[in-house]
């Protein structure tokens, strides 16, 4: 490997890796807003929206990423609604990761046992403090897991931001790869922007998970 | 003239195909200590957890202070502050300190000022010795403490009624004897309507009013509490009583 090639794309690697953070960031913070309100929609069972999420959720965590980015740039254009790379990415991920995150959040809400649900209703709260005192505080520290898992794997899935050209990190390094031949020095380079991102993240978000664990549960 | 505060008249209750209560009737008077004693499997719980809601019935009458209760109630909530509920395994909010578990009933479902709610809470924590806990989290606790906690939290509530489903049958011994001191103190000291699960025969024997022995989900006698434990009526139940007798 020849350090001066790695030494003289630094720059690139590090606007690609902002670029990659930044989209990751509000594609993610969009796919919690959609799953918060899509499992709330589901556990309230809201008629017709309720439907509606569920079919959506099962929808998006059955199409790849990829697929759904054609959708998004290549096949709306067609019908009239053209709209950048980086919104449809940021668009791809928030729907794709919203499908994730909403089962998260359903499955921490269906986590809390029935004896908290009997324990609530026998002090009178109605469905909807139940929901707020009891179960949404209770299951939302059961999906952190679930949800920290999802937020690791949607920063991965930005890498497949590359098939619509916008310049993230798998994208630039397989530019730069195409442009002067040196696969070894660009590819490692790749890897370790990764890492640097998502091995100091999974660290910090299995801290939280025991924190949140630790914080409100062990009888 | 007594007041009557729960009735209930010929109640079945079914889970799917199966059913598990048959014909249920009796009922209750102001003050009164009711005790459901019986084999495990025979509807006890699921007879106490039909009075305030947890569980719908599906044929009978339910009535609470005269007014007739449908098993699909929409007013379940606001009934149920009137009948308070302890459970086997405490079931205290984990996501809550001691002094928030008990004021969440008060303050959410009876919107009282949090003052008064808190001056209340704290002197039925002194009441059952557990004043320097308010602030602790339910996984401090011991289990004895826990449920002396629950008790306070139904108690917090006002209720007319108390359901009791076996409330030490978790608890290590010498915890057990604290939590019935603090049921019996309710009865004598404030004349508090009771029914009572339990597996405690002396404690049974010693605090209830009267005794409904229940079997395969059918009610097999109702007797004042004295007599059922000297001479029962029925031979299932003195049979029952020989077993649970070392
Ligand atoms: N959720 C349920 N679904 C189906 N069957 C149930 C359910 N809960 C209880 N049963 C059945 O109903 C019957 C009565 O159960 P219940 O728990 O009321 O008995 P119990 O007298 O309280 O027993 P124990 O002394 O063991 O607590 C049993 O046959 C039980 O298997
Ligand atoms: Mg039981």
């Amino acid at each position: 490997m020849d350090l001066s090639i790695m030494q003289q794309a630094i720059p690139q690697f590090v606007k690609a890796f902002e670029l990659t953070l930044w989209l990751s960031f509000v594609g993610i913070l969009g796919a919690l807003l959609v799953g918060v309100c899509c499992s709330l929609l589901q556990y309230f069972k809201v008629p017709f929206l309720g439907k509606v999420a569920s079919v959506y959720v099962e929808l998006f965590r059955n199409t790849p990423l990829l697929i759904q980015l054609f959708f998004l740039y290549y096949a709306f254009p067609v019908i009239g609604i053209k709209l950048p790379a980086q919104v449809c990415g940021i668009i791809g991920l928030a729907f794709l990761g919203g499908s994730y995150m909403a089962e998260g959040f359903t499955g921490g809400f269906n986590g809390v046992s029935q004896s908290q649900l009997d324990a609530g209703k026998a002090i009178g709260l109605n469905k909807f403090q139940l929901a707020r005192y009891v179960v949404f505080p209770q299951g939302f520290t059961l999906s952190v897991p679930a949800l920290a898992a999802n937020v690791i794997f949607l920063i991965k899935e930005t890498s497949i931001f590359s098939v619509i050209a916008i310049p993230e990190l798998t994208n630039t390094a397989l530019d730069l790869v195409g442009l002067y031949y040196r696969s070894n020095e660009y590819l490692f380079m790749l890897v370790l922007a990764y890492a640097i991102i998502l091995i100091p993240l999974s660290i910090i978000l299995t801290i939280l998970e025991r924190k949140v664990r630790y914080g409100s549960f062990g009888n | 003239m007594p007041e009557q505060i729960l009735k209930i008249d010929k109640l079945n209750k079914y889970y799917g195909q199966h059913q598990v209560l048959y014909d249920i009737s009796f009922e209750i008077q102001k003050g009164e200590v009711v005790a459901l004693l019986g084999p495990s499997g025979s509807g006890k719980s699921t007879l106490i957890r039909c009075l305030n809601g947890l569980e719908q019935f599906q044929s009978g009458f339910l009535f609470f202070g005269g007014k007739q209760i449908t098993p699909q109630e929409k007013n379940w909530p606001q009934l149920r502050q009137k009948i308070g509920m302890v459970f086997q395994s405490y079931d205290l909010f984990p996501n809550l300190s001691v002094l928030d578990n008990i004021l969440l009933g008060p303050l959410k479902v009876q919107k009282r000022q949090r003052a008064e709610a808190t001056a209340e809470a704290l002197k039925l924590l002194q009441r059952v010795g557990l004043e320097k806990y308010a602030e602790v989290y339910p996984r401090q606790l011991s289990g004895g403490q826990k449920q002396r906690v629950a008790i306070v939290r139904a108690l917090a509530l006002h209720p007319e009624l108390m359901l009791f489903d076996e409330v030490t049958a978790s608890l290590d011994p010498e915890m057990v004897r604290g939590i019935l001191e603090i049921i019996r103190e309710l009865s004598e000291r404030d004349n508090m309507t009771m029914i009572i699960v339990t597996h405690e025969m002396n404690f049974a024997a010693q605090i209830a009013d009267r005794i409904l022995f229940l079997e395969e989900g059918r009610i097999l006698e109702q007797t004042p509490g004295k007599e059922f434990f000297q001479h029962a009526k029925t031979q299932r139940a003195r049979e029952f009583l020989e077993s649970m007798t070392f």
